[in-house]
């Protein structure tokens, strides 16, 4: 997709051990990717609140990534399995709300997969552009 | 109120290069608390860090933000600076505007430029909200464990208990050696394997600083820096500590079932084994799915015959849990299998064998004692054909990699061939000949000028058995002539690939690999042996493939930064951990229940004035910061320092706001 998508805005919360990193290897492989994504850096994303993400669409955010490191190899043995038990029921519990599930999306990405960055990010930008666009 | 001084660097043209840097800092200015705004070309140098700290000498600046690189690259950096400075380090906040937003974002420069500002306006709102840190320190174990017994990991124990430190070396096989044990000769030198390799084992062996642990394998790792708590799974020997390694049972035994894994399966070995005869320790090991013993319950010769009574069938398997400061990984790496190869005969072929098993045929001290014959019918060779990049720059295999040494040793065992064999021919099929390194290239130039080696550049289609001959059907690239040659043996250079099993044991320390298998190095030039896991080190092949000089040297790297480690008095750890503000905490356990570290306490203790209550308390010295129990809380007692509640929302509502800029 291109990856000029105007006045489309996604907050990403990216853990500081995978995804992050992850993220600095997209950088590093100078892959591109839409630039709506503003990266707010996690220790972990078992440090994830739901509340930030119901912070961050009442603010107006029009969509959110949370990314950490794939199971098995969370930096602190198991933040990423409180994420992956919360994620579920804050995305049902998100959609009950009247939140699209097109703008809520989770990823696991590895420090070292930084192409896998960019792709993630562009089909979390497509999926909410869908919504945006066509309801 | 803050007083924020914002630094935006050009990182060269790598930032500047797309991003609108003056900008970026114009907008800055233009920020509540923002008492200067300035962007230099390079703000990690010297000149860049007085900036900084000029800046905060002259408008009194209590907080800064650097928007630069990304915080993994030069965090520590800006936060000595700032230290320097007389502020404290944790009032200093990054804005990653090279690795995710200049480099991520070359083809839109004003969109570019926007996300910049954006990302350095969060990073204001964050580091408004920041607390001075005081730093804290935990006690160091000055004992080190060195997984793997190959090259890399003798060396480094070697040069750790060279510094006075105490070692424990742990090997999977009976004996420690590994991969270069297996090799003839070596090159550029062709010096003997064994002749630089063997001095290096008994070395290890007898420092009085190193423990040697053969037979071993570390089964769950716990803690972190300074003080790791390993448990290590000690394989029955069947054999105990009276033995003087006399080796009768190894002759003895009547078992030929299983195939020596040192000699790469060529030829069989005993039940009763040790690996090789210049094996350190010198003490055989029981294979029990090989012992006729443990198969059927009769035999008990190598009981029968052992002079001092050293046969122990009951021996257990055993557990041993020991502390360490810090850990060596240098877990080696495997040789590629080309039976998905099906050009080269899907491994069926008899007469298709590894490099490795050539280096057993043309060893003295391999199953045909020096003598290369052939695996099916162990006739003479003549005619002997190498295949170069097998399981290496091949995308079709998911192997697009280049392992480095082949070219080397292709080029060797070519050599050693002639030089036993003179009246034998060797042709080698290769893509690219790689041969950096020191005296690499000159050697391969011999090969080919004083050998006689016939390299063919070019890819083979087929290798076909017609009258107990392989039939090896290639393309001559350089001529655009088809090539058809009738060989005796073929010899594979198969690449390295990681070791099997080494995901799972990158688990035990949540180190990271690549995608491969080869585990990550912290930074891939500045970093090279440290992991992302602080107090774990990698060297050798499971890093990446690599020759035995890189090796070595890679080895004592981690050695030095493991004497580095222990040469501290303490070790100063960071303090962006949790806390719990006990007067809103309602002591459910949730926090206690979800922390992987036990860093939480659960205390009756007063809170206010004549209040007991049930509340959580994090132990300072245990906590590693994950934010696990912030997550979790009910009640928003638990906080985490540098990544509070009201840090991150700040942020969050900054990077859903419009961008003010006129």
């Amino acid at each position: 997709m291109d990856n000029k998508v105007p006045q489309l805005n996604i907050v990403g919360f990216l853990c500081n051990w995978c995804s992050y990193a992850g993220a600095d290897m997209t950088g590093l492989g100078r892959n591109t990717y839409p630039s709506n994504i503003k990266v707010i850096r996690i220790p972990c994303t078992g440090r994830m609140d739901p509340m930030m993400i119901i912070e961050a669409f009442h603010n107006g955010a029009d969509g959110v990534l949370v990314s950490g490191c794939h199971p098995g190899d969370c930096h602190y043995t198991e933040g990423n399995y409180y994420w992956r038990r919360r994620y579920p029921h804050l995305k049902s519990l998100l959609e009950h709300f009247g939140i699209d599930k097109r703008r809520f999306h989770a990823s696991w990405v590895s420090a070292s997969e930084g192409k896998k960055f960019a792709e993630v990010v562009k089909k979390v930008t497509a999926e909410v552009k869908d919504w945006r666009d066509n309801g | 109120m803050a007083r924020i001084g914002v630094f935006v660097c050009h990182c060269g043209t790598n930032i500047a290069g797309v991003v609108d840097v003056t900008r970026v800092a114009k907008y800055a200015g233009s920020l509540p608390g923002v008492k200067v705004a300035v962007d230099y070309k390079f703000m990690c140098s010297d000149p860049g860090q007085n900036t900084i700290i000029d800046a905060i000498k002259k408008y009194g600046l209590d907080r800064l933000v650097v928007s630069a690189c990304s915080p993994r690259m030069h965090e520590a950096t800006f936060r000595r600076t700032a230290e320097r400075a007389g502020i404290n380090p944790y009032m200093v906040e990054m804005a990653n505007i090279r690795e995710h937003v200049a480099w991520v974002h070359s083809d839109d420069k004003e969109l570019a430029t926007q996300k910049a500002m954006k990302l350095m306006e969060m990073a204001v709102a964050k580091v408004r909200r920041s607390e001075a840190l005081s730093k804290m320190f935990a006690p160091i174990e000055k004992r080190a464990l060195v997984i793997g017994g190959g090259i890399a990991g003798i060396q480094a124990a070697l040069d750790i208990a060279g510094a006075g430190y105490k070692v424990l070396l742990v090997e999977k096989e009976p004996s420690i050696g590994g991969r270069m044990a297996q090799l003839d000769k070596t090159f550029p030198t062709l010096d003997c394997s064994a002749c630089i390799l063997t001095p290096k084992m008994v070395a290890a062996a007898q420092d009085p600083n190193i423990t040697l642990l053969t037979y071993a394998e570390v089964t769950e790792v716990c803690g972190f820096v300074g003080q790791f708590e390993v448990k290590i799974k000690k394989k029955a020997k069947s054999v105990n500590s009276k033995c003087i390694g006399c080796g009768v049972c190894t002759t003895k035994c009547p078992s030929k079932k299983a195939l020596s894994e040192f000699d790469e399966k060529l030829a069989p070995r005993k039940a009763i084994y040790t690996p090789f005869p210049q094996a350190v320790p010198n003490v055989p090991v029981i294979d029990r799915t090989a012992c006729t013993f443990f198969l059927t319950g009769k035999c008990k010769i190598c009981e029968k015959v052992c002079p001092t009574g050293a046969i122990d069938y009951t021996q257990q398997d055993e557990f041993i849990k020991e502390k360490f400061g810090a850990v060596v990984v240098a877990t080696g790496f495997d040789i590629y299998d080309h039976s998905n190869y099906g050009e080269y005969g899907y491994g069926e072929i008899k007469d298709v064998i590894t490099g490795l098993q050539f280096e057993r045929l043309i060893s003295s001290t391999g199953p045909t004692a020096g003598h290369v014959t052939r695996p099916s019918d162990h006739r003479e060779v003549k005619n002997v054909v190498f295949i170069q990049c097998v399981g290496s720059r091949d995308e079709a295999k998911k192997r697009p990699y280049c392992s480095r040494v082949c070219c080397m040793y292709t080029a060797k065992q070519a050599m050693l061939l002639k030089d036993h064999y003179p009246e034998t021919q060797a042709y080698v099929f290769y893509i690219d000949i790689r041969s950096a390194g020191k005296n690499y290239e000159e050697f391969v130039q011999r090969a080919q000028n004083e050998y006689g080696v016939l390299y063919l550049r070019g890819r083979v289609s087929k290798i076909y058995e017609r009258a107990n001959k392989l039939l090896v059907k290639g393309a001559d690239t350089l001529s655009g002539a088809q090539v058809e040659i009738e060989a005796d043996l073929v010899v594979l250079a198969n690449g390295f690939e990681p070791k099997k099993g080494a995901k799972e044991f990158a688990q035990l320390f949540h180190m990271s690999s690549d995608q491969y298998g080869f585990y990550n190095e912290l930074h891939p030039k500045l970093a090279p042996v440290e992991t992302a896991i602080s107090g774990v080190f990698v060297a050798g092949c499971c890093q990446s493939p690599k020759d035995i000089p890189d090796t070595v040297a890679m080895a004592s790297a981690t050695a030095a930064k493991v004497c580095a480690l222990f040469a501290k008095e303490k070790l100063e750890v960071e303090p962006l951990i949790a806390g719990v503000n006990q007067l809103t905490c309602s002591g459910c356990e949730t926090c206690y229940n979800v922390c992987p570290y036990s860093a939480i306490e659960m205390k009756d203790k007063e809170v206010k004035r004549g209040e007991v209550r049930h509340v959580a308390e994090v132990l300072e010295s245990v906590c590693k910061g994950c934010g696990a129990c912030v997550g979790a809380c009910y009640s928003k007692a638990v906080d985490l320092k540098g990544f509070t509640d009201r840090q991150v929302l700040d942020q969050v509502e900054t990077a859903t706001a419009p961008i003010t800029d006129n």
